[in-house]
C-alpha cells in the first residue's frame, strides 16, 4: 500500500524530469535551425505576420482598456490623499514593470501560442511532418524554428506597444476626463520612471516570457498525440502551462529586478 | 507575389509601430529624454544624518532637477554618511562653497537634495567635495526637542 504510493510519486517525478529533458533536447534542435531560417527570411516573415501582426488587435484592445481601468481606479484611491498628481507614476510603473509584460504574455499564449500548438499538432496528425521527412526536409527546421523565432521576436514588440498604449489610455481617462493636471501626469512620470531600471527590465521580462511561451507552444504541438483528442489536449496544455510558467517566472524576475 | 508583398508590408508596419512605441517609452515616459547622454560629474558630500534618502533621489537647484544621488555609504573615519551624486554636465558653474541640504518633498514625500549656490569663484568639478551640508530633518528629533522645550518652560 505505502510502497504503491511511493512508486506513484516516484513515477510522476521521473516522468516530469524525462519530459523536461525531452523538451530541452527539442529546444536544442530548434535553436540549431536558426541559421537556416535567417538564410531564408521569407519563412520568418510569414510567421511574424500570423503570430505577431494578427495578435496586434487583441493587444491594442486590452492595452487601452487596462490603461483606462488602472487610471480610473488609481484616481479614486489617490484623490482621497490629494495625491492625484502621482496618477501618471502609478499607471506607468504598473504597466511597465508588471501588467504590460504579464498580460501581453498571457494574451499572446491564448491568441498565438494555442494557434501554434494546434497548427503543428494537426500537421503531425495528418502526417504532413512525416511526409516532409520522407522528402528529406527537416520538419523542425522548416516548420518549428520559424514559428519559434517569430513568437520570440513578436512578444517583446507587442509588449512595448501594450505599455505605450496603456499609458496613453491612462492619460486620456486621467487628464482629459477626470481632470488631473496634464503637466503633473507626464512630468512626475518622467521623474520617476527610469529607462534602464524600469523600461529595460520590463522588456527583459517580456523577452523571457516570449521564449518560454513559444517554447511550450511548439513543444506541445510537436509532441501531440496524432489524434484529434491529442491535438485538443496539447492545445489546452500549451495555454495552461504557458500561463503557469509566465506567472511563476514573473515572481522570480520581479524579485531579482525590483527589490 | 501579391499576398507575400502584403504580408511583408504588414510585418514592416508592425515592427515600425513597435519601434515608435519604444521611442515614446524612452523619450516621453522615462527620464532618458531629460538626462540623455549627458554624462555629468560626481561630487561627494558628508552628512551627519541622511534620514530616508535613497539612491536615485533627485538633486535640485532652486527646485530644478539637475542630477541624481548615485550612492550612499558610511565613512568610518569621520563617522558620517557620504552621499555621492552625479550632477548634469551642463551645470558646471556651481561655486565650491555650495551648500547641500536634505529636504522632504511634501509632508510624507520622498527625500531629495537641494543645492544652494555660494559665492566663491572656484567651481565644483569631478570628485570635489561639498563641505557645507545640512542633515535630513528627523521627525522624532523635532518632537523630542519640542517636548524638552515644553517641559523646561515651567
Amino acid at each position: 500500500m505505502i510502497l504503491n504510493f511511493l512508486q506513484s510519486i516516484g513515477a510522476y517525478v521521473l516522468d516530469a524530469f524525462a519530459s523536461l529533458g525531452r523538451a530541452s533536447l527539442f529546444l536544442m534542435q530548434v535553436l540549431m535551425g536558426i541559421k537556416d531560417v535567417l538564410l531564408r527570411p521569407r519563412l520568418l516573415i510569414r510567421e511574424l505576420y500570423s503570430v505577431g501582426v494578427l495578435s496586434l488587435l487583441i493587444i491594442v484592445f486590452s492595452a487601452i482598456f487596462v490603461g483606462m481601468v488602472l487610471s480610473l481606479l488609481g484616481y479614486v484611491t489617490l484623490v482621497d490623499f490629494g495625491a492625484e498628481s502621482s496618477l501618471g507614476v502609478l499607471v506607468s510603473l504598473s504597466l511597465i514593470r508588471e501588467l504590460g509584460p504579464v498580460l501581453s504574455a498571457l494574451l499572446f499564449s491564448g491568441r498565438a501560442g494555442s494557434a501554434l500548438t494546434a497548427e503543428i499538432g494537426l500537421m503531425k496528425a495528418t502526417e504532413q511532418l512525416a511526409s516532409m521527412e520522407m522528402m528529406a526536409v527537416d520538419p523542425i527546421r522548416r516548420i518549428v524554428t520559424p514559428r519559434f523565432l517569430a513568437g520570440f521576436i513578436s512578444l517583446p514588440l507587442l509588449t512595448i506597444i501594450f505599455m505605450a498604449l496603456g499609458i496613453y489610455a491612462g492619460y486620456l481617462v486621467g487628464s482629459v476626463w477626470l481632470g488631473v493636471d496634464e503637466g503633473s501626469y507626464w512630468s512626475q512620470m518622467q521623474n520617476k520612471v527610469e529607462f534602464w531600471h524600469d523600461v529595460v527590465n520590463g522588456i527583459i521580462k517580456s523577452v523571457v516570457f516570449g521564449f518560454v511561451v513559444t517554447w511550450i507552444a511548439v513543444y506541445q504541438g510537436y509532441n501531440a498525440m496524432p489524434t484529434s483528442e491529442g491535438v485538443s489536449r496539447a492545445t489546452t496544455n500549451s495555454v495552461v502551462y504557458s500561463a503557469l510558467a509566465v506567472l511563476g517566472l514573473d515572481f522570480i524576475l520581479t524579485a531579482i529586478m525590483f527589490i | 507575389m501579391g499576398s507575400s508583398r502584403k504580408t511583408e508590408i504588414f510585418v514592416g508596419a508592425f515592427v515600425l509601430l513597435a519601434l515608435l512605441a519604444f521611442f515614446v517609452l524612452a523619450m516621453n515616459i522615462s527620464n532618458l529624454g531629460s538626462l540623455g547622454s549627458d554624462k555629468g560629474y560626481t561630487v561627494n558630500a558628508q552628512f551627519d544624518n541622511v534620514g530616508g534618502l535613497q539612491p536615485r533621489a533627485k538633486v535640485t537647484l532652486s527646485g530644478v532637477s539637475v542630477g541624481r544621488v548615485t550612492g550612499i555609504s558610511y565613512d568610518k573615519e569621520t563617522f558620517r554618511a557620504v552621499v555621492t551624486m552625479t550632477i548634469n554636465g551642463g551645470v558646471d558653474y556651481l561655486p565650491s562653497d555650495t551648500q547641500a541640504s536634505i529636504y522632504t518633498s511634501g509632508l510624507l514625500g520622498e527625500q531629495y537634495i537641494s543645492l544652494e549656490p555660494g559665492a566663491e569663484d572656484e567651481v565644483l568639478a569631478e570628485g570635489s567635495a561639498v563641505t557645507l551640508t545640512q542633515s535630513a530633518v528627523v521627525l522624532e528629533e523635532i518632537i523630542g526637542k519640542l517636548l524638552v522645550s515644553f517641559t523646561t518652560k515651567d
